[in-house]
């Protein structure tokens, strides 16, 4: 049988092997040991991270390479391009992707721009890891997608897995990669398991993967929307309408043409998006669609996503925020 | 004063060299044969070359938006910085970085950089590179008074010397922030006091004195490249031209440049100093003062004459690409 963990172990795993197999990476955030160097207090890697992602990283490769940075996102987040592009590959941990706020300026004017800047003389092997999504009652600021930000920005690529097996095999390829990556955690998704292959395996930066087949509609999922996308389309199934769902997987570089493709064999479409719909990656795949996919479309395409208002505490309200498997299905039936 | 007559004679010839190379640039501006945002750090060359002579090529500086200096004190390639400031392609950066971005890693040169304040977190990475890949190299950071009003300088100041890393913060005080005086928006203009929050080591010198520079920087360094910590070394100086050519300088009087200049130039400094004591002759500096305005000339007619790059040029190099 095969052998299944949640993301957070799979996403862990990966880190270990990453440590593992190249002495010049690094990985440093706030709490990532969370305790580190208090053995003396019988108290080490009391946190590993905040939600535990970086466990066991300190005991094994020690206070150097893993390190417990102060909450100075801006500050870290700088020292990492400059580590990366001095010779280290660091995997920096910012806690939530809402701290772009106060740390854009390492990712959006350095991290993706020394390498153009300089001539195509430097890279900058970098990878942030951070936590991304709504559903967890974490309020405005602590539940926002802005991968359509970084995704934005050119030199920087942009992932976020839907499933265990891809957050480890995705990280890999991140870290691995010699440019710099946000690699995106749904924190829905985290303690949620799947199938992990043991060992070392990567999954391609760029490649969309089709999570369920179909012949009637396409429905694109982003990270945890995929989930959505799948419900929708075991609902739609009772319906009689076949729904394929296609994980993009990658933002920045996105696979225009698994997208391409799916919509060719449906001739409908519609991108599950949890992130607010303005500038957003649902606009981007209805863009592509409508501009290189515009013979194959049957109908229109549409965009299933939050509404463009922040991401409210109360249950009911957030409950109410997140695109759910049937508004989805609601769209989808528009379609015929 | 432990300098050779030949490695002042260097120090010397950098100096000029910055000086020449800014003046043209000035020239070139106003002749409407260059374009774009160009900072000049006339006034201030001492504290580069004198930084810079402590420095190897594996150490690595980080620079700020008036960084010409920084780079030929730190060995970048005259002809190369001239093309890429007009933009072709035999420039340092291929013509893609322009004034405020000049590289050249293979000299440690991690970029001049157009962001106040963005190169010392950057330094901090490439001492953190130092440390745990134990090269026993030093990470340099130059900024100015304005950038310690950002909070990548606290940031990286607190993180450099938590971990006790090997780098240098060098603070140029020039006195203005753009056109905003220091004293307007800093409580303090003894920016040394600042680190003290970060217990961190400081060292503060006349910027336009070569050698003061030059031996509290050689303490800084020595004490960072035996693991002892970072410093922040403030150096006192003023630039010569406006924030950017083509300042109005409305917001100082000319009578207080035209002070700094006649009695506090660093090159007539030196050049008073190290030929009172017997250490240089001074026809031997006129005969590098006619040598690197002959150079300079020849990088701007290279440049002119080099070709601008490919349009085909316009989207590589925004990633690596494994091939």
């Amino acid at each position: 049988m095969a052998r299944e963990l949640p993301m957070l172990f799979a996403i862990n795993e990966a880190l270990h092997i990453a440590m593992e197999s190249d002495p010049d990476v690094i990985v440093m955030g706030e709490d990532v040991a969370g305790g580190g160097g208090r053995a003396d207090q019988g108290i080490e890697e009391a946190w590993g991270g905040i939600m535990g992602a970086t466990k066991g990283l300190y005991t094994k490769f020690g206070a150097s390479r893993v390190r417990d940075t102060p909450i100075s996102e801006m500050g870290f987040l700088g020292a990492a391009v400059g580590a990366a592009a001095t010779g280290l590959r660091p995997v920096a941990e910012l806690m939530f992707i809402d701290f772009l706020g106060v740390s854009f300026d390492p990712l959006l004017n350095q991290a993706a721009k020394l390498r153009y800047m300089f001539g195509g003389k430097v890279r900058v092997p970098l990878t942030v890891r951070t936590c991304t999504g709504a559903g967890t009652r974490s309020a405005a600021q602590h539940s926002q997608s802005l991968y359509a930000m970084t995704a934005a920005v050119p030199g920087l690529k942009t992932v976020i897995p839907s499933n265990p097996h891809d957050a480890k095999g995705l990280l890999l390829s991140a870290i691995r990669d010699d440019n710099p990556v946000v690699f995106c955690e749904a924190k829905s998704l985290l303690f949620g398991s799947g199938e992990v292959p043991e060992g070392d395996y990567e999954v391609p930066i760029g490649k969309a993967a089709i999570a369920r087949e179909g012949s009637d509609v396409s429905l694109i999922g982003i990270g945890q929307t995929v989930t959505t996308a799948l419900s929708a389309a075991q609902t739609l199934e009772s319906e009689g309408i076949s729904a394929e769902v296609l994980d993009l997987r990658s933002l920045y570089p996105m696979d225009e043409e698994a997208i391409l493709t799916t919509l060719e064999k449906t001739g409908r479409l519609l991108i599950v998006d949890e992130a607010t719909p303005v500038c957003g990656i649902a606009s981007e795949v209805a863009s592509l669609c409508v501009d290189k996919g515009f013979d194959f479309l049957n109908a229109p395409v549409k965009k299933v996503t939050a509404p463009h208002a922040p991401v409210p505490f109360s249950p009911v309200l957030e409950d109410a925020y997140m695109p759910s498997a049937a508004r989805v299905v609601a769209v989808v039936k528009e379609l015929f | 004063m432990d300098l050779s007559t030949e490695t002042l004679m260097d120090m010397y010839r950098k100096m000029r060299t910055i000086r020449m190379f800014e003046d043209k640039l000035s020239e070139l501006v106003n002749t409407g044969k260059l374009a774009g945002f160009l900072h000049l750090c006339a006034g201030q060359e001492a504290i580069a070359v004198a930084v810079c002579a402590h420095l190897r090529d594996g150490d690595v500086v980080n620079s700020n938006h008036r960084g010409h200096g920084h780079c030929i004190a730190k060995g970048v390639d005259i002809d190369g910085m001239m093309a890429e400031l007009f933009g072709r392609s035999t420039g340092t950066c291929k013509g893609k970085g322009g004034s405020m971005h000049i590289a050249d890693l293979d000299k440690g040169m991690l970029g001049a950089n157009g962001i106040v304040g963005a190169g010392i977190p950057l330094t901090v990475g490439a001492a953190l590179t130092a440390q745990i890949k134990e090269t026993g190299g030093v990470a340099v950071a130059f900024f100015g008074d304005g950038a310690t009003n950002q909070g990548q300088f606290h940031e990286g100041l607190n993180m450099a010397a938590v971990w006790n890393l090997p780098a240098v913060f060098v603070a140029e005080n020039n006195g203005y922030g753009e056109a905003t005086p220091t004293e307007f928006v800093t409580p303090s203009t003894d920016l040394t006091k600042r680190a003290a929050s970060y217990c961190m080591r400081t060292e503060s010198a006349d910027g336009m004195d070569f050698f003061d520079v030059y031996e509290k920087a050689g303490r800084a360094i020595e004490v960072a490249r035996k693991g002892e910590g970072p410093t922040l070394l403030e150096c006192k100086t003023y630039r010569y031209y406006g924030h950017y050519v083509g300042d109005p300088m409305t917001y100082r009087k000319p009578e207080e440049t035209e002070e700094w200049k006649t009695k506090r130039d660093p090159l007539d400094k030196f050049e008073a100093e190290a030929v009172s004591r017997g250490l240089v002759e001074q026809g031997n500096l006129r005969r590098i003062d006619d040598e690197v305005r002959e150079s300079i000339e020849k990088s701007v007619a290279a440049a002119e004459a080099a070709p601008f790059p490919s349009v085909d040029e316009l989207t590589t190099d925004v990633y690596y690409e494994n091939d």
